[in-house]
């Protein structure tokens, strides 16, 4: 479905703090995939992620989704296919616009819009109906500011805005990190509930191994800009985390104690 | 204050509360400080000045005027997210420039319209008193403007606009162009700025290229007077509350300037010392209030 070619980034290129991000990184991604991506601080991660949202363009490299060549798209028009939920719960939704006019603007995503009234009543009793499936109250709250939301309630919605027009694409950047434990679990367990009813094609990306290992059925760690490790199907739920850091040690040998690697 | 500089203070809180309102768009909807302003709208009076010399329809001047400023306030938001200039040196730099274009349009630093046809004429034609006649006009012009705006915010686009100016991470991810919106924004806040400096010049008769020293710091103390006293929880409450701030910022100026304490009295150039003065007490009163309702 989506695939990067040799995709390279650098950051601050050509100055002293030049850094390589990702290095000739190639990912073939199928339709349907879940894949969950691990690896430390600086392992290219984030980059990767806001790379297929278009966020910067590439130093090199290609991306191609369903045969197309976006690799020159800016984010607003890849945005028409991609579905990106951030670590920061602030990020997601506008705390000054409310719950209804917040979703009346996902409803939009990849869309034309005009000059017709952005929150139409025909659309209200939907926007309704897809809060009441969160269980938080929403429903009953689509004039307040979403500003007075809790981070859960808004990281709730960001994945609800996210999918309300079907992504082709679904990003999650470490998008329970932010949460207390109690609220992330009701998150994670509403992002399996949404992938698997929608059938969504997603990369998510989190520092919690069991996480990792528990949701998707393809995983891969990265090390500074390069695939460690990229297990699939049934060799992936034979893994463990015991599995994962000796096959981190193993590739890095003694770097390894030198490393920020974070262990959950 | 007489019942004469209390109109003429009504009249001119209109005429100026629609630049108000294009200051609102940027400051406050896009959180796009622009002084491009001081720039529009002295262009906006020497457009409708020239033109109206020319024999253009008044109205049509108007028109005129609003092509004009909206042109200056896509020149800055062009230099803003095309060639990445802070916005607020943007700013500064096209109103600079608009100092010579201005006079370049005029022909010199001003152009006299005594005697001629303009807006407030054909109000005083349905047989209101001269006097009254131009805070009618403008009031009529400015509550239909405020309308507009409010339509506007409650669209598609306008709920877009509104999102760039509080989270375009967020709504870039949802697929909007905000180079597109801030362009659309500036240059429409600087639409309205030129048609209220060409309604002003209309009304006193003449355009000045140096009529426009100071429109930034009187539009932000509007928005900022009206949101304090008349609130800002609603797209329509904090619209009208910026048409009603500009009323409100021009009586106090008016009551400033009328107060005499034996041979001390204010004159027009400690204007901007009272604005200030206003805009800090608006800023800081509920700050004050609620420390002193909870002594």
């Amino acid at each position: 479905m989506i695939v990067l070619d040799e995709y390279t980034k650098y950051f601050h290129r050509g100055s002293i703090n030049e850094v390589i991000a990702l290095k000739d990184f190639s990912l073939n991604v199928k339709n349907g995939d879940f894949i969950t991506i691990i690896g430390s601080n600086g392992a290219g991660k984030s980059t990767l992620l806001n790379g297929i949202a278009g966020v910067f363009l590439p130093d090199s490299g290609k991306i191609t989704l369903n045969d197309t060549n976006i690799t020159n798209w800016p984010e607003h028009r890849r945005a028409a296919f991609i579905g990106r939920v951030f670590q920061d719960p602030l990020l997601g939704t506008c705390g000054a616009l409310s719950i209804e006019q917040n979703m009346a603007i996902a409803a939009k995503r990849g869309k034309h819009r005009g000059l017709s009234i952005g929150v139409k009543s025909k659309h209200r009793k939907c926007f309704q109906a897809e809060l009441k499936k969160l269980d938080l109250g929403l429903e009953d709250r689509l004039h307040d500011k979403v500003g007075l939301l809790s981070g859960g309630q808004r990281q709730a919605l960001t994945l609800l805005m996210a999918s309300l027009v079907r992504p082709n694409l679904l990003l999650l950047d470490e998008h329970t990190a932010a949460l207390d434990p109690k609220t992330a679990n009701q998150i994670l367990d509403l992002t399996k509930e949404i992938i698997e009813k929608e059938n969504l094609t997603t990369l998510m990306v989190t520092h919690n191994m069991n996480q990792a290992l528990q949701f998707g059925n393809r995983l891969i760690m990265l090390h500074q800009g390069k695939t460690l490790l990229d297990v699939k199907a049934e060799e992936k739920q034979k893994l463990t985390v015991e599995n994962l850091i000796s096959k981190f040690y193993a590739s890095q040998g003694d770097n390894f104690a030198s490393d920020r690697m974070v262990l959950i | 204050m007489t019942l004469y500089s209390f109109i003429g203070a009504v009249e001119q809180g209109f005429v100026y509360g629609i630049m108000a309102l294009g200051v609102y768009i940027t400051f406050r909807v896009l959180d796009f400080p622009d002084l491009t302003v001081d720039g529009s709208l002295p262009l906006g009076a020497s457009v409708s000045a020239v033109a109206i010399t020319h024999g253009v329809n008044p109205y049509l001047s108007l028109l005129l005027a609003s092509g004009a400023g909206f042109l200056a306030g896509m020149v800055t938001a062009i230099l803003n997210t095309k060639l990445k200039i802070l916005h607020l040196l943007a700013s500064i730099l096209t109103m600079i420039a608009l100092y010579s274009v201005n006079i370049r349009i005029i022909g010199g630093p001003n152009l006299s319209l005594l005697g001629a046809e303009t807006v407030i004429d054909s109000f005083s034609k349905t047989g209101v008193a001269a006097y009254y006649a131009a805070p009618i006009a403008f009031a009529v012009i400015a509550v239909l403007i405020t309308v507009l705006i409010i339509w506007f915010l409650h669209t598609e686009l306008g709920l877009a606009m509104l999102a760039t100016g509080n989270n375009p991470k967020m709504i870039t991810s949802l697929g909007v162009n905000t180079h597109f919106i801030i362009i659309l924004g500036v240059s429409c806040s600087n639409a309205l700025v030129a048609v209220s400096g060409a309604l002003v010049a209309q009304n006193q008769g003449a355009a000045d290229v140096n009529m426009g020293v100071g429109t930034i710091v009187a539009g932000l103390a509007s928005v900022i007077v009206g949101e304090t006293v008349f609130g800002n929880r609603t797209i329509l409450q904090a619209c009208f509350a910026v048409l009603l701030g500009s009323v409100l910022y021009r009586l106090a100026i008016a009551l400033a300037l009328g107060i005499e304490w034996g041979a001390f009295s204010f004159t027009p150039s400690d204007l901007n010392l009272i604005t200030s003065i206003l805009v800090i007490t608006a800023l800081t009163a509920p700050m004050i209030k609620e420390k002193i309702t909870a002594i």
